[in-house]
């Protein structure tokens, strides 16, 4: 066996998870967008990390562990900006909008 | 911490058991193919294209259930790993396959989303948010899909009596197919801004 950790309340995590769950369904129905996208967003990156703490053990982790993952989300976030022109940008002479002009990708198959 | 057994159970140059670590490490790739596709939906509807609006039509109660389904499988695989730890081989293969039939009702219900969206028309040449539907959803599919072949061999090994580093590796992997689907629910399910 690895080394052992100490266990939380995993039920008591889940139960928490299950609520959270609950809100971010209920959101929406209130029909508020920014609240929809708080409620949405904001939950799921909270439920993230209650299950990558206590499920995952993160919490009782190595720290290189920890690097690791920031290291992979850093580099993340280099292909999201560096994709973002590609794809938001609409200008320039060799610019085709492949997705509202569908005969283009049949050009291009 | 024992000498014995496989290499993966006591080897950790970095302080971290060489099979939990190279775990980490396919997750950490793992980040790369969800969250590439994730970010690159998130460009395109912020980008305005067209299609987009199509998120309204997907079952909502389809998609929490089966996020109640997932984060129930995680809390019982890691109870098959907190009961392996204290060398109970029986109750860990019972959560183990308690963590295989979520798995599989997971997969009755996106299966039953699937037929009703593609008998209405929806199909991935739709549009790109359908594209990106299919796409991101049918690759989670066969990650649970692949999860639950893994835990089925790992609960065979575990009655026999080895292997049982193995449950918390797979647990790993089982929550972080958890965590993708808790960012697939909102942004394929309830937010449509």
């Amino acid at each position: 066996m690895s080394e052992a950790y100490g266990h939380p309340n995993y039920v008591k995590i889940w139960f928490l998870l299950v609520v959270l769950l609950l809100i971010s369904v209920a959101g929406p129905m209130l029909e508020i967008p920014v609240l929809t996208l708080i409620t949405a967003f904001g939950i799921a990156v909270l439920k993230a990390f209650l299950v990558a703490a206590n499920f995952m053990h993160l919490k009782f982790e190595k720290r290189i562990i920890s690097f690791l993952l920031i290291l992979a989300l850093c580099l993340l976030g280099v292909f999201f900006f560096g994709v973002a022109p590609d794809i938001m940008m609409t200008d320039g002479d060799q610019w085709i909008d492949c997705i509202a002009d569908k005969s283009c990708v049949e050009q291009r198959l | 911490m024992s000498m014995h057994g496989p290499i993966a159970t006591h080897r950790s140059a970095s302080g971290v058991p060489t099979g939990r670590l190279a775990t980490w490490w396919l997750l950490a790739s793992e980040i790369f193919i969800f969250g590439g596709l994730v970010a690159c939906f998130l460009l395109f509807k912020l980008g305005g294209t067209p299609g987009f609006e199509d998120a309204s039509l997907t079952s909502v109660t389809a998609g929490a259930v089966n996020t109640f389904v997932l984060l129930t499988s995680s809390l019982s695989i890691v109870l098959a790993h907190a009961a392996i730890e204290k060398g109970d081989q029986k109750k860990s293969f019972t959560y183990i396959w308690y963590t295989i039939g979520a798995g599989l009702v997971f997969l009755g219900i996106k299966t039953y989303e699937y037929t009703g969206k593609i008998l209405d028309g929806h199909t991935i040449t739709e549009n790109i948010f359908w594209s990106f539907y299919y796409t991101m959803t049918g690759l989670h599919a066969l990650h649970v899909i692949g999860g639950m072949v893994i835990m089925a061999l790992i609960s065979f090994d575990i009655r026999k009596g080895y292997n049982y580093q193995r449950v918390e590796l797979i647990g790993i992997y089982w929550h972080f197919v958890d965590l993708v689907w808790i960012f697939l629910f909102p942004i394929l399910y309830i937010a449509n801004f």
